[in-house]
């Protein structure tokens, strides 16, 4: 524990529920300073709860969190001053411009855009071109940069997102995780919730979490290694019929639709790859589909969350 | 985090607030006419009806003649004496207060006059500051002489000297002289309105902070509970400010409503009746979670009260025990008072320290529970 000590947030045994609805199961994990943390999973997965959890705005039933050194429960006010928050909807005041919701927010945390700049201004200067324009009127992306120098504004030393990315489109995805990169590099510590896989290996570790458990704890590649069998990419034509088929294979694990492939496993994993390659591209043969292509591929997050999730009760 | 940092971010919350208002053109547009229009369509009367009118009889000569008038209006079920006097100079607090509805003040020579045959002179006075039951209990009053009048021509149709009574009432209203009824809706529609833009707009612009997600905002940062009630309150006791003025400028421009008594003790009142408003409001808002219901919530809690409950539009007498009961714990009855008062006969705190130490306490207790209930956390 003694090397965990000096952890941003450390969570142990936390549960919360709502009623019947279990939102939190047992969460425990360390985020260490200057870490990009990654919160994985679907809708309903719990991850909402946690952050409202470090954020002080809901005690847990059970267990321990304490956010900056600080526990959750007694010191609210203290985490409150020193944590920056991006709720999952954008919850900027739509009525007012660019520059009042920012001004607005610095004032609440006592301090000004002109003191809190230095670390906003590679976000901030995208969207101040438009300062005078009101909230309501901006773009996804724009929004989402708003909110982030918002919540970045009165020099928080733990960033906590929810989502962020939700409903924004695939190039500000993209530059919003390097935005991310960058404040990670300046010391900042951040953890960021994402239903996207392909985010997920941009954070130095990642949290997968289903139903309020978390399923495993990892950097991105490791959890993608552990993946328990041989995995291939499959194409052919036509699709649908593709994926009817390799569910038909009496040798099957798994197969997932990915992007324009298949990704497909074999349940019997002590097999050498290029027998199953042989062997699934005949059956698929066998049954009519076109051209038909198999090969090898390193499993990645997703399918690791995929076996997971399967595996999970 | 010391204090000059607190003081700095409730002004930007205020100005932020201020922000919202301005911006809602058309919101701000209803809320501004509001008193205006208000003051036009209440113009009118509505009649009703009154029990339990308290009489006071000034009679500087008691005998017979004065003593069976007087049992006259005891023996109905509807007056009741409240205080005798033997001059007319007691009367005036008695009315200022509010303790005495009408006053029977028999002339030194009433009965002399009765038994010669002259005009004997009888005055009746009637407080109109609330002018349909200030007209009905003048009716009812005259309506009993009448009667005391004939049963003494049928009683002694043969006395030579009494010849048939005449009686000369010399009727006198009160306050509002011209029974002009906008003179008894204007103190009830600023209650009204201060009613609306207190409680019902920081019940509906508390619950939007939640329903947009930007409460999850204020709750996180360091912002007390407090700084976000007091915050979000204090624009609108300037708007209600500014609407207690408009409706007093209208009622006086359109109307010539009268105003006795003082600016200063009607605004510093309104002030008060407001607080009590917005905390109502934030208690509302705190208690219910979308703006719908928020808004549903004040209307039949805040709104709906104020208008029936409250001597606005029925008086409070006339109405059945158990409501007349409930009138007790709205505000609006107690403000009314104050503003007729004011308005009306100009009342000092004197006359008014009571309905003022009610309302006070009322403050009191709502702001307790507004904050309580207003949780630094969400649910």
């Amino acid at each position: 524990m003694s090397a965990s000590a000096g952890a941003p947030v450390q969570l142990r045994g936390l549960h919360k529920r709502f009623g019947d609805t279990v939102a939190l199961d047992d969460v425990t994990f360390d985020v260490a300073p200057g870490e990009l943390y990654g919160l994985v999973g679907p809708d309903g997965g719990g991850k909402t709860t946690l952050f409202r959890v470090l954020t002080t705005l809901l005690l847990p039933d059970a267990g321990s969190a304490t956010v900056l050194g600080r526990d959750v429960r007694t010191d609210l006010w203290e985490i409150r001053a020193r944590v920056g928050y991006m709720p999952g909807r954008f919850s900027l005041y739509p009525d007012l411009s660019v520059e009042e919701n920012l001004a607005f927010f610095a004032s609440v945390f006592g301090t000004s855009i002109t003191a809190g700049y230095e670390l906003i201004a590679p976000i901030y200067r995208q969207i101040e071109p438009f300062k005078t324009r009101r909230a309501g009127q901006l773009s996804g992306g724009m929004k989402q940069k708003l909110a982030l120098s918002c919540a970045l504004v009165h020099r928080p030393e733990l960033l906590l997102l929810d989502e962020p990315t939700t409903g924004v489109d695939a190039v500000s995805r993209r530059e919003f995780w390097d935005l991310l990169h960058d404040l990670q590099a300046s010391g900042l510590t951040i953890v960021v919730s994402t239903p996207y896989m392909d985010e997920a290996d941009r954070c130095d570790r990642v949290a997968l979490m289903q139903k309020g458990r978390v399923l495993a704890i990892d950097t991105p590649r490791a959890i993608g290694a552990a993946f328990p069998r041989a995995l291939f990419a499959v194409r052919g034509a036509p699709r649908h019929a593709t994926i009817e088929a390799l569910r038909a294979y009496p040798h099957l694990a798994s197969v997932q639709p990915f992007g324009d492939t298949l990704h497909f496993s074999d349940r019997r994993a002590e097999l050498p790859p290029a027998h199953v390659m042989r062997e699934v591209g005949a059956w698929l043969q066998g049954r009519g589909i076109r051209e038909v292509a198999v090969a090898p591929i390193a499993p990645g997050i997703e399918d690791a969350f995929m076996a997971l999730m399967g595996d999970a009760p | 985090m010391p204090q000059p940092t607190r003081r700095h971010a409730l002004g930007a919350f205020v100005v932020k607030e201020l922000r919202h208002i301005l911006r809602d053109r058309q919101t701000l547009t209803i809320l501004l006419l509001l008193p205006l229009a208000q003051v036009v369509l209440f113009g009118f009367a509505i009649r009703t009806d009154v029990n339990d009118i308290r009489l006071a009889v000034v009679d500087p000569a008691p005998d017979d003649a004065t003593r069976s008038l007087r049992d006259r209006f005891t023996g109905t079920d509807r007056f009741r004496v409240v205080a005798s006097a033997p001059s007319a100079e007691r009367l005036e607090p008695l009315f200022r207060r509010g303790e005495v509805d009408v006053a029977l003040v028999f002339a030194p020579g009433f009965s002399r006059a009765l038994a010669t045959g002259a005009a004997a002179p009888l005055q009746l006075i009637t407080d109109a500051s609330n002018p349909s039951t200030g007209s009905t209990m003048q009716t009812y009053a005259s309506a009993v002489i009448a009667a005391w009048q004939r049963e003494r021509v049928t009683r002694a149709p043969a006395s030579g000297a009494g010849g048939p009574v005449v009686i000369d009432p010399q009727v006198r209203m009160l306050f509002n002289p011209t029974l002009e009824s906008v003179n008894l809706f204007v103190p009830g529609l600023i209650a009204l309105v201060l009613t609306l833009v207190s409680a019902q707009m920081t019940a509906i612009s508390l619950s939007r902070e939640k329903e947009r997600g930007t409460m999850e905002i204020l709750l996180v940062s360091p912002l007390r509970p407090w700084q976000i009630i007091v915050g979000k309150v204090a624009p609108y006791l300037l708007l209600a400010f500014a609407n207690v003025l408009t409706a007093l400028a209208a009622a006086w421009l359109v109307f010539a409503v009268p105003f006795r008594g003082s600016l200063v003790l009607l605004l510093a009142s309104s002030t008060l009746y407001t607080l009590v408003g917005l905390a109502l409001g934030t208690l509302i808002a705190a208690r219910t979670g979308s703006q719908l219901t928020a808004m549903t919530a004040s209307m039949m809690g805040t709104m709906l009260p104020s208008t029936l409950l409250s001597g606005m539009i029925f008086p409070i007498a006339s109405l059945p025990l158990p409501l007349q009961l409930v009138s007790h714990v709205v505000p609006a009855r107690w403000f009314i008072v104050v503003v007729r008062g004011i308005m009306l006969k100009g009342a000092g705190l004197a006359h008014l320290w009571q309905e003022l130490a009610v309302l006070t306490l009322m403050l009191a207790v709502l702001m307790v529970a507004a904050i309580r209930s207003f949780k630094p956390r969400l649910a």
